[in-house]
């Protein structure tokens, strides 16, 4: 039956429990694999990368699969989508793929259909000239940055994510289409720290910061807020309760003691952090999630803060660009991000990146300890000598 | 082989359930598109359809003009909701400040998820968005689809939508962005009724469940991690639609220790394939990558000169291990001692390849910051089969869940619950014994929590018996 147009379609307000049917999960996946995906499910016995973008999948049975990897802005439209079907339909016989990283993936079974695909894929822009399905994403390169929504469609940003990736990717775009890098390096962007995309053990992080305490709505937070959970939701214990001049019910907040978190404007719309001067960017590099090699580690901070500076963000384009590029040239082939900067040492990671090195970027939250440096073993570089001098230890 | 789905699936037509024509889907030339402008003047907005990479705003001006130039009667929300919602974002951008309101409790009856209220606080500027609600829409596994199915949802989208969309989320699922609050129930009703789809979760549910490519066009890996994610996510549809935990709850699903899906990060459960057997060794491709006949880690560093591969340098002196060495050319691995971190595997693709007792490594705990600081998962089990219909798999999770649900506090992840009481609590509610692998190091304190129990004779002692022995 066909879709239905009616303004409620077949859905009866009055009678909401008419045909209702719950609980049916998603689509089954087993359809929407191509049949050669079908026919050597399991039996993959080797992948090879053609060239940036391009993989080939060799099966037991002989049978490949060519697979080009584009890079896609996470927030499209029905008119891309279709697009991307278009696609689909004329090369891959209807179907198509995405990855966990936002990246869209078109299979093809011959040579011959793979060259026409790329070369169709690499012709098609926007109007204003950008691609729209850049070839690349696979090795060692930068794959495609997942982020969330920002600006776009969230309440508790501290920054806007779209066009903060789409500034760096712009950037990064020779990364992207190319595998020169030591090992592959994962760029990840959260607006807020509720970090919806959990970038946190990213080899480069970017992540929304407020820095400003939240501000009391004390006319409406005993109205739209349980203020018990609100107090609650402090992690540090800043907030507590209070009542206004005229006995109204409210909350008082020790500035001192807050650390931006947000969770309390999460828990009560009457607590908002978000700042225009307070609001921007923090750097966290060196985390990755593969257990090759090293273990999964988290990324650590290593610019604390930058400014949003809307739409093109280029303090933050710029650090980024440092990290990746002191990274390039100095890293030994397969290792990562986090690797190398363990392997040289955080303190000689900051110098190579030409990145200063502020009370900021020490822990002094919980567990922070673990942090310090309990040995006589480090790199002398020239925060060190600073320290020194200032201690009046060297001249 | 093959999966078949719990319930018979009818295959979606888009031919039979199309809303628009080929004359409306082709509504707009090339043209028109340079030429137009959106009604809002939102010039830092524009600034972003420059620059190489893929352009939202030059794509989201596309579906703006289309909406323009749709009959009146061809859409069901206001035509104008693209060109607000990107001169909201100029507003935003203007002053560095999000434009939408907290939350707002909207959703279809009978669902405590999938549906996020959306409002913005400026309507008198951008009317036709001020509520302009979320949908997601749990994807099938490994995000696989079909254009009938995606063709379909496109025009139901547009119609009752605002045509605006994620591919994908972060969790996983197809994010609708922006409809009205009186077209959620009829889209959930197309949704279910003519697509056959559901919508996934969201506030303090099951998540909905996610996984790499797993066996689809992989040859890392060690289970069927769509079959793995598709039954759980069916199996736990309850929980996964109606709120009844203490927080929000992931499962992830990756199929090898590479961790395509990065569950040990982000899931408070994380599945990851494994194995237990021997490292599968073709000794005549090993010399081959030797020789230099095959690229080695499938091509992935062939955009610079890497020089000559160097089996010993490369592998053998990077595996963590130690657990490899040349003997005579022959590649030896001493599997006793490997800790599958898949280096090997992942340079030498054509040579190595996981054993064959396959199974899966279960960690638990990972979270995002928020509300303690961040958590990865701790790793709990070290090894179970993963076999339909996963009865061993399911029985691990209720037992978790029971406990979490008893004694979570609210907005109490999993891993802020086990380190409130501690592995050792933990480990006792799942029924485990502990074991080394299960920790880093031992602990360097001596602040055992010693139990009653434990202590021969017990903690009640008398005074006056110890002072018959020692004078004040």
């Amino acid at each position: 039956m066909a879709l239905s147009q009616e303004r409620l379609g077949k859905y009866d307000p009055q009678n909401p429990q008419k045909d209702r049917i719950t609980d049916l999960g998603p689509r089954h996946f087993w359809q929407y694999f191509p049949p050669v995906i079908q026919r050597n499910y399991g039996k993959w016995a080797y992948h090879d990368i053609l060239e940036p973008g391009v993989m080939v999948h060799v099966s037991e049975s002989g049978e490949k699969v060519y697979t080009v990897r584009c890079g896609a802005a996470r927030f499209m439209t029905v008119e891309h989508v279709r697009e991307i079907c278009d696609i689909a339909d004329k090369y891959c016989d209807g179907y198509v793929r995405f990855t966990t990283r936002n990246n869209i993936e078109f299979m093809v079974e011959s040579e011959e259909k793979l060259e026409a695909l790329k070369k169709d894929l690499a012709s098609r822009k926007f109007v204003s000239g950008s691609y729209k399905f850049p070839i690349g994403g696979t090795g060692a390169g930068v794959s495609n940055i997942v982020h969330t929504q920002g600006y776009i469609h969230c309440h508790t940003p501290a920054t806007d994510a779209s066009s903060m990736v789409k500034a760096v990717a712009d950037e990064l775009f020779d990364y992207f289409r190319g595998m020169t890098l030591p090992a592959k390096v994962r760029v990840s962007m959260a607006c807020c720290l509720n970090m919806c995309g959990a970038v946190h053990c990213s080899d480069i992080a970017l992540l929304g910061y407020h820095r400003k305490p939240p501000i009391i709505d004390h006319d409406i937070i005993s109205q739209v807020c349980e203020i018990p959970l609100a107090i609650a939701a402090c992690p540090v214990g800043a907030i507590s309760p209070d009542k206004t001049p005229d006995g109204k019910k409210t909350v008082k907040i020790k500035q001192e003691r807050c650390m931006f978190c947000g969770n309390c404007y999460t828990m009560c719309q009457a607590l908002p952090l978000a700042d225009k001067e307070g609001d921007g960017v923090t750097i966290l590099a060196g985390g990755k999630i593969s257990n090759r090699i090293s273990e999964p580690k988290f990324s650590k901070v290593v610019v604390p803060w930058l400014p949003n500076n809307f739409p093109r963000f280029p303090e933050v384009v710029q650090a980024v660009k440092k990290i990746l590029e002191a990274y390039a040239a100095n890293a030994n082939k397969y290792e990562r991000l986090g690797d190398w900067a363990e392997r040289i040492g955080w303190e000689k990671f900051f110098e190579k990146c030409d990145l200063p090195f502020t009370e900021h970027l020490i822990d002094d939250y919980r567990l922070a300890y673990d942090t310090w440096r309990t040995s006589t073993q480090f790199k002398f570089t020239d925060k060190a000598w600073e320290v020194s001098k200032a201690a009046g230890g060297i001249d | 082989m093959a999966f078949e789905p719990k319930e018979p699936q009818k295959e979606i037509k888009y031919q039979e359930l199309r809303i628009y024509s080929d004359e409306e889907l082709n509504n707009y030339t090339e043209e028109e598109l340079k030429q137009f402008k959106i009604k809002h003047d939102i010039p830092d907005v524009e600034e972003l359809e420059k620059g190489p990479w893929p352009s939202f705003v030059a794509d989201a001006k596309r579906e703006a003009l289309r909406r323009r130039k749709l009959a009146d009667d061809r859409m069901l929300i206001d035509r104008d909701v693209v060109e607000d919602m990107l001169g909201q974002l100029q507003l935003s951008f203007d002053d560095g400040e999000t434009h939408w309101k907290h939350g707002g409790i909207v959703g279809v009856f009978g669902y405590g998820g999938g549906v996020i209220g959306r409002y913005s606080d400026v309507p008198e500027k951008f009317p036709s968005i001020t509520a302009f609600h979320t949908l997601r829409v749990n994807q099938p596994a490994s995000k696989f689809y079909n254009t009938d199915f995606l063709r379909s949802l496109c025009d139901l989208w547009e119609y009752r939508g605002s045509g605006l969309l994620n591919m994908h989320g972060s969790t996983g699922d197809i994010i609708l962005l922006g409809t009205t609050t009186e077209q959620l129930e009829p889209i959930f009703y197309e949704l279910t009724h003519e697509l056959q789809q559901d919508l996934g979760g969201s506030g303090s549910n099951l998540r909905t469940p996610s996984c790499c490519i797993g066996k689809a066009r992989c040859e890392f890996a060690c289970i069927d991690t769509q079959d793995l994610c598709y039954e759980l996510t069916t199996y736990y549809q309850d929980e996964l639609h109606r709120p009844a935990f203490p927080y929000k709850f992931k499962f992830k699903i990756d199929g090898c220790p590479n961790g395509c899906v990065a569950s040990i990060a982000r899931a408070d459960m994380s599945f990851i394939g494994t194995w237990r057997d021997e490292i599968r060794i073709d000794q005549e491709a090993v010399k081959a990558y030797m020789a230099g006949e095959i690229e080695p880690n499938a091509g992935a560093h062939k955009g610079r000169d890497w020089g000559k591969f160097d089996i010993q340098k490369e592998v053998i002196d990077l595996c963590p291990a130690q657990c490899m060495e040349l003997d005579n050319g022959e590649l030896k691995i001493n599997n006793q001692e490997c800790v599958r971190c898949m280096h090997c595997i992942n340079v030498m693709p054509r040579a190595l390849k996981p054993g064959k007792d396959t199974g899966v490594t279960i960690l638990c705990g990972a979270k995002a910051p928020i509300l303690e600081g961040a958590q990865m998962s701790t790793m709990i089990v070290p090894f179970m089969k993963a076999e339909p219909p996963y009865d061993n798999i399911k029985e691990f999770i209720e037992k978790v869940w029971e406990w979490w649900m008893e004694e979570g506090k609210n907005r109490e992840r999993l891993g802020e619950l086990i380190q409130r009481f501690g592995l050792p609590k933990f480990l006792e509610v799942v029924g485990l014994p502990p074991a080394p692998q299960m920790v880093k190091i031992p602990r360097e304190n001596p602040y055992i929590f010693w139990k009653e129990e434990d202590v021969p004779g017990g903690w009640d002692r008398d005074i006056k018996d110890y002072r018959a022995r020692h004078k004040r």
